[in-house]
């Protein structure tokens, strides 16, 4: 006790420690609530840039942007080194039996890679381009493969699906296609 | 620590039997691993590289990583900047489609302005606390 203070400890003096336990709070929420790694496009909304990719396998034509008229369509972003790649293809043929066109753009990949891929997995496209640069990957806004973007009838992208398709995300996909008709 | 390499181990090995990698085959990109021949324009690619974000290993520029996609950023940014188009300009581009995220040289926009005004506002504070400080020495 030093003389002449006969008060308490002033407030102020507690002002570091409930600093520092705010600190401490702000690191534990990081810690517990991860911030999300998915990138999304900025893209969305704005109309297909102009791409003509080549055929990446024998018995599929390539893919422009002018294939994507006339109605609503996805496009898939993916690659036959991609695993969870693998992972959506039953959904991916769910939607297709259910009267989806699905378009894809196979990432830096090699035509044998591609067919094997395509006869383990199953093959729901309707077309598939080669994009062997990550040109067209680069131009939407896409991160990573897979991922998925509903385009409407004008060619515009109107929504962007980040990972795989699970089988809960596919009643949400068609509600965007539909939403994509309107 | 064994039982942990030992189930790793059995976690991997049939990723190996199936032959599945999660990364392509293809090689680079032409001017992934190449420099410009031109040295200006190459600072110039070089400069504008050092400061895009690799979308694949997050915490590095395209520069410093050997991801695919990184390799492919780099050969499209040093094709377009050797086709005349400005660094500024390609940034631009990468913004439009990934945002601020892609840049590591921030801009002052609405959301961002606090960033640059906080120093400014700490010094400024710090100054004048200084000068307060001083000036009762002086008096006492």
């Amino acid at each position: 006790m030093s003389e002449g203070t006969v008060r308490g400890p002033r407030l102020s003096l507690w002002l570091p420690l409930a600093l520092f336990a705010a600190i401490v709070a702000l690191v534990a929420w990081g810690l517990l609530r991860p911030a999300s790694r998915d990138i999304p496009s900025r893209f969305v909304g704005h109309p297909l840039p102009a791409f003509n990719l080549p055929a990446a396998s024998d018995d599929r034509p390539g893919l422009a942007t002018a294939d994507f008229a006339g109605k609503p369509r996805l496009l898939n972003v993916f690659a036959s080194w991609c695993i969870p790649c693998a992972a959506e293809a039953p959904q991916l043929e769910q939607l297709r039996a259910a009267g989806v066109d699905i378009y894809g753009v196979a990432v830096r990949d090699q035509k044998a890679d591609l067919a094997g891929f395509l006869a383990r997995n199953g093959n729901p496209y309707a077309r598939i381009g080669a994009d062997d640069r990550s040109v067209v990957q680069l131009a939407i806004g896409s991160s990573g493969v897979p991922e998925t973007y509903v385009i409407d009838a004008r060619g515009v992208i109107r929504y962007q699906h980040i990972g795989d398709i699970r089988a809960e995300d596919v009643p949400m996909i068609l509600g965007k296609l539909r939403d994509a008709a309107q | 620590m064994r039982r942990l390499v030992l189930i790793l181990a059995l976690l991997l090995a049939p990723l190996q039997f199936a032959g599945l990698r999660a990364d392509d085959t293809l090689p680079p990109a032409p001017y992934a691993y190449r420099q410009l021949d031109d040295p200006k324009l190459e600072a110039k690619a070089q400069k504008l590289m050092e400061t895009i974000r690799c979308l694949t290993c997050q915490s590095q520029s395209i520069a410093d990583s050997d991801a695919s996609l990184a390799g492919d950023m780099r050969s499209q940014i040093r094709e377009r900047i050797a086709a005349g188009e400005s660094p500024e300009a390609i940034r631009q581009w990468l913004v439009d489609r990934y945002g601020d995220y892609i840049t590591y040289s921030p801009r002052v926009t609405s959301l961002t302005w606090p960033l640059f005004a906080a120093p400014l506002a700490i010094l400024a504070l710090a100054a004048l606390l200084l000068r307060r400080r001083f000036r009762r020495g002086d008096g006492a």
